[in-house]
């Protein structure tokens, strides 16, 4: 310690007081979650964050490695259970690509559809947690009573409220009823632009909220290429990405909606940006709805998806197709694909090897917190303790998906 | 093929396999194109060149994700997958490179700061080590957690388990104890090239042992002095037999005294204190089975 200059401070009557490191976590209800985050703090100031993750590791990639490609699909609802029917449209997505599967139309617009609602629901845990995170208590209450709407719409559509399991190779597992559309139209025309509405009314311009968030770890557009991040991460930096427009999966190509894009990069931003983007998901289930069309909604191709019960009396083939595929599974061809949606919280990839046999060799799931995670670090760094809560809401980070 | 699959439709792949391939020159060991994925495997030592100049010659601006996977058959039996995305092309390619257990692969940290935990998530998971990743702790799995858990080879049950024990007030760590196997269901089907034994056919074709098992010596057989003692004892003294069946020993043998005191009702506890001596002896059950009236039950 030969060369170091010791510091001393003018209030201490020169004693040198030294960084003390405290622990964020992993009880912590600002946490949202299971996340330790070790910070060095000089006072109340930030020097370092190292945050350690994998305390919700439960080895889904290992037990997809075991189980068939219909077995496997439950688990990508426990990913983000945020928003579940957007972690299995990845899945879907890579096993229809390596299948070259085609996927009837009213299933792609089922699916976009119940996507967007799965958006509106992530975006409402994310923007009412956020508000309370930094000091609102009625918002959050507020968005709840939409959140549980559409939890409601889920288990109309497939009997569960979370864990839908809807989304299957080849389209979805069983048709909506028509009451259920018609109701989604009204909730999306009345109940969630006033209810939003009136809650978005109080946070936008709230002078406190703005203080928590306007400024608070702004990242430029070369930080945010170079750390990874999507979603509204990266269009809060002003980069206007979003995997629906540019990499269009399903019928997005058909839906007119736009991409909101922030202009300062801080976490009112990132806050900003998706209550744009749960108006812009509202018009594009109004676009399904109005577009939809009538007809199948799985693949008509018998070694991928299941026959109609109403077959299974009557024709032998479609007996033994239902047997093959619910002990067996099918057979998906050797190869090995990166397919990547925009997930609620930015891009959600799965990196699918399949050895051609009925059990992925390997399913690496992309999450999407990880990457944004690892840049608080730099993100926090010289902000003050509290806004720290502000910054982890603002990444909008859920550990069922970070640590798999 | 025509692709008549919805999934992401990125910008057209047409040209890019050649062109890159032109460009990574010697680095490049294979490109593959398959399933509209345009995939590289370039030489280990140089996979950081490779990736720089796909970043600043290519726009590939974005490291999305690093994946291990492993294939313990082969010589280098890691592989591990970079998965690039420009932003301006709109298109993605994958870059992958080889790894042993004892082949670092060069860190590419030093042109995407993300790296850093992506590559400590294959090396906590695979124990794939990267050169020059100045922070290379594990990272899903526990503290002091031992082992690669996504290697083929180890198992999905894991090796230890922990549960929260309410004597020691603290969560302790065990060894796997499960109650019944953990079960494979697979049903492939025995014509289409499922290579295990079905039920039924175990003895059907015995499998080459590696090792043949011997016995040389008395301590390998299981058995002790003092059970060939116990194996040499008569049940009964069979001279002395009254039975039907001339020499099998009487069906009510005489009592032999062994020397040794009949083992006694099992401690008491908690749950279940002392009785009283029964009065009674155990052939005149109407009043044995009654403990005394003024017990303590």
């Amino acid at each position: 310690m030969a060369g170091l200059v010791q510091e001393s401070s003018p209030t201490t009557d020169g004693e040198v007081i030294s960084n003390y490191t405290i622990n964020f976590g992993p009880q912590h209800p600002a946490a949202h979650g299971v996340l330790r985050m070790v910070m060095e703090l000089d006072g109340e100031i930030i020097e370092r964050i190292d945050p350690h993750v994998g305390l919700l590791h439960r080895g889904t990639e290992k037990l997809i490695e075991h189980k068939t490609y219909l077995q496997a699909l439950p688990y990508f609802d426990r990913l983000d259970y945020c928003s579940p029917l957007c972690m299995e449209h990845s899945y879907v997505l890579a096993i229809e690509k390596l299948l070259n599967l085609e996927v009837p139309i009213r299933a792609q617009y089922l699916r976009v559809l119940f996507a967007e609602l799965t958006r509106i629901s992530n975006h409402m845990l994310n923007i009412g947690s956020h508000v309370m995170d930094v000091g609102a208590m009625t918002p959050n209450l507020w968005v709840f009573e939409l959140r549980e709407d559409c939890m409601n719409f889920f288990e109309r559509a497939s009997g569960a409220r979370m864990h839908s399991a809807w989304f299957r190779p080849g389209g979805v597992h069983q048709d909506v009823p028509l009451k259920l559309l018609t109701d989604i139209g009204d909730w999306v025309d009345t109940r969630l632009p006033e209810l939003f509405g009136d809650a978005m009314s109080l946070v936008i311009d709230n002078r406190i909220f703005k203080q928590r968030n306007v400024d608070i770890a702004v990242v430029s557009k070369e930080d945010a290429l170079r750390w990874g991040f999507s979603g509204p991460l990266i269009r809060a930096a002003g980069i206007p990405w979003d995997l629906r427009k540019s990499q269009p999966y399903d019928v997005y190509d058909r839906m007119d909606f736009e991409i909101p894009v922030g202009t300062n990069s801080d976490c009112y931003d990132r806050v900003m940006v998706r209550v744009k983007e749960v108006y812009e998901s509202a018009k594009i289930i109004k676009q399904c709805l109005a577009e939809m069309p009538e007809g199948p909604i799985a693949s008509d191709d018998g070694k991928v998806s299941p026959p109609r019960r109403g077959e299974m009396k009557q024709s032998m083939e479609a007996l033994i197709h239902h047997f093959k595929l619910y002990t067996e599974g099918f057979h998906v061809p050797a190869g090995e694909v990166y397919v990547a949606t925009e997930s609620p919280k930015g891009e959600f990839g799965v990196y699918l090897v399949s050895d051609g046999s009925n059990k992925p060799y390997r399913c690496k799931i992309r999450p999407t917190a990880f990457s944004h995670l690892q840049a608080i670090d730099f993100m926090a760094k010289g902000h003050m303790l509290p806004d720290a809560t502000a910054i982890l809401g603002a990444i909008d980070v859920v550990f069922g998906e970070s640590d798999r | 093929m025509t692709v008549v699959h919805s999934a992401p439709r990125f910008a057209s792949n047409e040209g890019v396999k050649d062109a890159l391939s032109t460009a990574l020159g010697d680095m490049l060991v294979e490109a593959h194109e398959e399933h509209g994925e345009i995939l590289f495997t370039v030489k280990r030592e140089r996979i950081e060149d490779a990736l720089r100049l796909l970043r600043d010659e290519h726009q590939y601006q974005q490291l999305m994700e690093i994946a291990g996977v492993d294939y313990p058959q082969r010589a280098e039996r890691f592989e591990v997958v970079y998965m690039l995305l420009s932003v301006t092309k709109n298109h993605r390619v994958m870059v992958k490179v080889t790894a042993s257990e004892k082949t670092p692969v060069p860190t590419v940290t030093t042109l995407w700061p993300n790296a850093g935990w992506l590559e400590r998530e294959v090396f906590d998971l695979y124990g794939v080590l990267f050169d020059g990743n100045t922070d290379l702790r594990r990272i899903l799995t526990d503290y002091g957690f031992e082992g690669h858990p996504f290697r083929k080879d180890f198992p999905l049950t894991g090796y230890i388990e922990l549960r929260y024990s309410e004597e020691e007030k603290r969560v302790v760590y065990e060894p796997v104890d499960l109650p019944q196997d953990l079960r494979q269901f697979d049903f492939m089907s025995p014509w289409e090239g499922a290579n295990y034994v079905l039920p039924g056919d175990e003895k059907a074709e015995v499998p080459p042992v590696a090792e043949v098992k011997t016995t040389e010596k008395k301590s390998e057989t299981g058995a002790g002095e003092k059970t060939n003692d116990k194996a040499a004892e008569k049940v009964a003294p069979a001279e002395r037999s009254s039975g039907s069946v001339a020499g099998q020993g009487d069906a009510n043998p005489a009592p032999v005294d062994t020397g040794k005191d009949e083992p006694g009702a099992p401690a008491p506890t908690e749950d279940r204190p002392d009785r009283k001596p029964r009065k009674e002896t155990a052939r005149d059950t109407s009043g044995a089975t009654e403990p005394e009236e003024n017990g303590e039950d």
